[in-house]
């Protein structure tokens, strides 16, 4: 089999697996050496879907010996197999990266003959690119479930990330539907990587040069759509997922039903993206607006709004909290105003120092005024025209379409929504 | 304080000639109409100043300025005289007065026109600079490494520092359509010289074979059922397509063989 045809099989096994992120470190070459990392990380290309395309995302062999319902590779499953020698995929990953289409590799790979077997494979790849060919590029690994403490420690010691895929958010699900894996297989290395990153850390204090055990941290993650968990127990999971594993990121990705199972979803059910986009907007206020998953759902409402974004939705829960004195508020506050983000406010913050801001101010330090002009003041003043009841902002901020469907109470659902649906709710950035 | 206007300026281009028509506004008190580098000359009716390049003056207006006003004031200055900004020398000799009266509180003076107009002009330059480092592509021609971008900004000095870092061992060459300018690294040595065009020769089977590879790669990966032009074209702007491997059509080799996913369809 040629390469064309092997990477052919081998990324396109690889790329359901939604994390595809280079960030976390910064380090330079070292003489004789190729390749850095950019703590914000660098996207190099984005494919057809608008996702980004940072790392070469490949598995190292498709040849599953185990058989989850949910997966193509699957032993059961009649597809077409390769397997990547080590070397092969060390030399791709380094003319790649000379000719900057790639900032690292991304290694996964079906479980071939045992974890154990996998694991040495995987290594043997990352043992040549570094050790051999001097590659200081990025490099995510997989961590593969079962495998010997031993192994994936070293893989720690070559890679610059390592993720275990928690895959489904329950271990019911997990039952259901990967009746190989155990919720016990995952967490385990899980925990192990955790322990493995924070010695890390300690002996890099003690001594200078120690190795360093995946110094941009470790990520997960879990299928949205294919088992009936709400969004609540999901970001209940995500949370606990940051405080118990010190996670960097959990991604979630829509369900694509690739195979037919009893268990599963039928084929024609298409993924639930606003649903993955809700929950992303969610876990982004989480992480970096200081929300708690709390705030955002209760038991009372499970599941996220598909008209309004998280933040919009908190914020019209929480109207008697608004509006608020851009020129007085602080941080915290004005990151919790629809359309104010990180950077927004950031600047808001610096420019007021140097005198008041109006409406105009606002706009040329590019904040974006569409939402946010319900629920802030300028000097004392709200913007011109704008009426701040629960009603008008909702009627102004949901296309017409929308809201006759919301009036006419047709429920639209976050489990069903169609591509219209999913471009008239859609309204924009957090 | 009156200043003179009814002058223009003249300098070699040089971003040390630039600081020396600051030195001399500030100095002379003077307010240029206009500020032209040598090669954006037009014919006016004013007083034309040549400004010759010292590496004293420029010494002492370059110290000045994080001195006065903090290094981010300096950064701003720097990538906005990389920007594409037309009137880019006025603009950042207004930017410094302010700064000079008012001292470190001018970068967060946002709302100020003078400084908007520099500190946007550099954010644009940061901007199209990170997606370079990004979307750039080298091929490979007797193993020097050469690339071509059409940037907006004049990003190759940014660039130079980016690839030279992260390829110490690597010769390799940027050419910019745009500014026609070449980068020439190697030895982790960089100049950048005029070239108005750049031609290459044939890519070797090889090159070809790895042009294909990434190609193939790009079209695997999308998922078909997520199809998003909109989304693929708010992060990677269709000005920078013309440059990059994989939207060339001849890097699509044969049919994409069977695999087991939803569709083979190929979207593009």
């Amino acid at each position: 089999m040629d390469m064309l045809d092997k990477l052919t099989i081998l990324s396109a096994a690889a790329k359901y697996d939604a994390a595809c992120t280079s960030s976390g470190l910064d380090r330079s070459a070292r003489p004789g050496g190729l390749g850095a990392t950019m703590a914000c990380g660098c996207c190099h290309s984005f494919s057809a879907d608008g996702r980004c395309i940072t790392l070469l995302k490949v598995l190292q062999s498709n040849a599953c010996s185990y058989d989850c319902a949910y997966c193509v590779n699957r032993r059961s499953n009649d597809t077409k197999r390769a397997t990547f020698t080590p070397r092969e995929l060390a030399d791709l990953t380094m003319q790649f990266y000379r000719r900057n289409y790639i900032e690292g590799l991304f290694l996964s790979s079906a479980v071939v003959r045992t974890p154990d077997y996998t694991c040495e494979l995987m290594l043997e790849t990352l043992r040549i690119l570094r050790r051999e060919y001097q590659f200081y590029g990025y490099i995510h690994a997989k961590a593969i479930p079962g495998a010997s403490p031993g192994l994936l420690s070293q893989l720690g010691l070559l890679a610059d990330r390592m993720s275990v895929n928690i895959e489904l958010p329950s271990e019911a699900s997990l039952q259901l539907l990967a009746p190989d894996k155990k919720k016990t297989d995952i967490l385990a290395p899980m925990g192990f990587l955790r322990d493995g990153i924070a010695q890390g850390k300690q002996e890099l204090v003690k001594y200078r040069h120690a190795p360093r055990f995946a110094p941009a941290g470790q990520s997960t993650q879990l299928i949205v759509g294919a088992t009936p968990e709400t969004d609540l127990q999901i970001l209940t999971l995500s949370s606990a997922l940051y405080q118990k594993y010190q996670l960097k990121r959990v991604f979630f990705s829509a369900y694509l039903p690739v195979v037919e199972h009893r268990n599963l979803p039928a084929l024609t059910t298409r993924p639930p993206l606003l649903r993955e986009h809700r929950l992303y907007q969610a876990d982004w206020l989480i992480r970096y607006y200081h929300f708690e998953a709390g705030e955002l759902l209760d038991p009372e409402n499970p599941n996220f709004d598909p008209y309004v974004d998280p933040k919009c939705g908190w914020a019209l829960r929480h109207l008697d909290q608004f509006p608020v004195e851009v020129n007085k508020a602080d941080y915290e506050t004005l990151l919790r105003v629809p359309g104010i983000g990180v950077k927004s406010a950031r600047r808001i913050v610096k420019a007021r120092r140097a005198g008041s801001l109006d409406f105009d101010g606002l706009k040329t330090l590019g904040v974006v005024l569409k939402r946010a002009k319900y629920f802030i003041l300028c000097r004392g003043k709200a913007s011109p025209g704008i009426v701040m009841t629960h009603r008008a902002i909702l009627q102004a901020l949901l296309s017409d379409a929308a809201l006759d469907a919301m009036h006419q109470g047709d429920q639209l659902s976050l489990f069903d929504p169609t591509m219209e649906d999913v471009r008239q709710c859609i309204t924009g950035q957090i | 304080m009156h200043h003179r206007t009814d002058i223009v300026y003249q300098y070699d281009g040089s971003f040390e000639g630039f600081l020396c028509c600051v030195f001399r506004a500030v100095y002379q008190r003077e307010d240029p109409m206009a500020i032209f580098s040598e090669d954006g000359a037009q014919a006016t009716l004013l007083e034309t100043a040549l400004i010759d390049t010292e590496p004293d003056k420029a010494g002492r207006v370059l110290r000045s300025i994080p001195a006065k006003m903090g290094t981010d004031a300096l950064r701003a200055v720097q990538w906005c005289f990389l920007s594409d900004l037309e009137d880019r020398e006025t603009a950042i000799l207004a930017f410094l007065r302010l700064g000079y009266r008012v001292g470190s509180p001018v970068m967060r003076m946002l709302t100020d026109p003078c400084v908007h107009k520099v500190v946007t002009a550099a954010r644009n330059v940061a901007n199209e600079a990170h997606l370079l480092k990004g979307f750039t592509r080298f091929s490979d021609h007797g193993g020097a490494l050469v690339a071509e971008i059409e940037p907006k900004n004049h990003v190759l000095p940014i660039l130079a520092r980016h690839f030279r870092a992260r390829m110490p061992g690597e010769s390799f060459l940027i050419h910019d359509r745009t500014h026609k300018l070449v980068l020439l690294c190697s030895g982790g040595c960089c100049q950048i010289l005029p070239l108005e065009e750049l031609s290459l020769p044939r890519a070797d089977r090889r090159e070809q074979l790895y042009r294909q590879l990434w190609t193939r790669f790009y079209d695997t990966v999308s998922i078909e059922s997520r199809y998003n032009p909109r989304c693929r074209m708010t992060h990677m702007p269709k000005r920078y397509w013309a440059m990059m491997t994989e939207f060339q059509p001849e890097n699509q080799a044969f049919a994409l063989p069977e695999v087991s996913s939803p569709s083979s369809e190929k979207l593009r």
